[in-house]
């Protein structure tokens, strides 16, 4: 019964969300970690999503439905997670313990509403996906009943 | 007489395979709700269930030869196709989050009503193999 493939679907959804929660913490936790130089301080991190393809998953399977196409595909995986290019903050504050010769330290580029907008987009899709796993558990409880009565 | 479980069941049992199978399509829409460049897709139902009533009642035309056109409804096997978005964004990903979830909502009623169908097919079978 290919009930269980919504569960593996919306499992990796939840995963990929997870992630991108994960980067959010991390880059809202250090939105003011000051840094002596551009190459050590901290950049804002993104996670990169992609769909996954059932076919890459099983390329040998040519008689069953859906897998001669692309297939209705298997979810979602983060393909990696990149910095961000933005500039960073250089604030001139010499009395700073970062601080280098000319008195300037480096805050990182994350800007903080937008990584609250992301959190909450994030949270939501997560909740999206827990509630698709929770209705195909109640299609795959409901079958479990067929001619009990 | 033998009693053939295709017959009795009808187009029910393929009905409900179909919405497990929509239900895959749009729950993997909905886990790709965030993913740049991502096309939405779902499954032609009408087409599925066609093609689908065609193997129960029998009338099939056979394809003799690849380069024979295909008479099937719907075209290829359970193609899928891509959704159309009301409003197209910039990273190219076509998921309408909302709708998309409604879908899924309705589909998943929808197997409900299949399931109810298919569940009162087993229970006029039993209540005639118990003779009551």
């Amino acid at each position: 019964m290919s009930l269980g493939n919504i569960f593996d679907i919306a499992g990796s959804g939840m995963t990929a969300q997870s992630l991108r929660l994960n980067t959010t913490a991390s880059n809202i936790a250090n939105a003011e970690t000051a840094s002596s130089s551009t190459e050590t301080a901290y950049r804002a991190r993104k996670p990169v999503f992609a769909a996954i393809q059932q076919s890459m998953l099983n390329p040998d399977q040519q008689g069953m439905a859906f897998a001669s196409d692309e297939g209705p595909g298997a979810g979602v995986r983060v393909d990696g997670i990149v910095e961000s290019d933005a500039e960073l903050q250089m604030r001139y504050e010499p009395n700073h313990p970062a601080a280098n010769e000319d008195g300037y330290v480096f805050y990182p580029n994350v800007n903080v509403v937008e990584e609250m907008a992301d959190m909450m987009s994030s949270s939501r899709s997560f909740q999206m996906n827990v509630d698709v796993m929770n209705t195909a558990k109640s299609m795959m409880q409901r079958i479990l009943t067929l001619g009990q009565q | 007489m033998a009693i053939s479980f295709d017959k009795a069941l009808g187009i029910h049992q393929h009905a409900l395979e179909a919405r497990v199978k929509r239900g895959e399509v749009l729950a993997n829409n909905l886990a790709n709700a965030d993913t740049p460049g991502f096309k939405a897709r779902d499954v032609d139902f009408r087409a599925m269930l066609e093609r689908a009533q065609q193997s129960v009642s029998g009338f099939n035309m056979e394809r003799t030869h690849d380069a024979h056109m295909d008479t099937t409804p719907g075209g290829q096997d359970n193609e899928l196709l891509y959704r159309v978005p009301h409003q197209p964004s910039v990273d190219g990903n076509t998921v309408e989050t909302q709708q998309e979830q409604s879908r899924f909502m309705r589909n998943a009623m929808d197997y409900q009503a299949s399931f109810q169908f298919l569940d009162g097919k087993f229970s006029g079978l039993k209540k005639a193999l118990s003779g009551q």
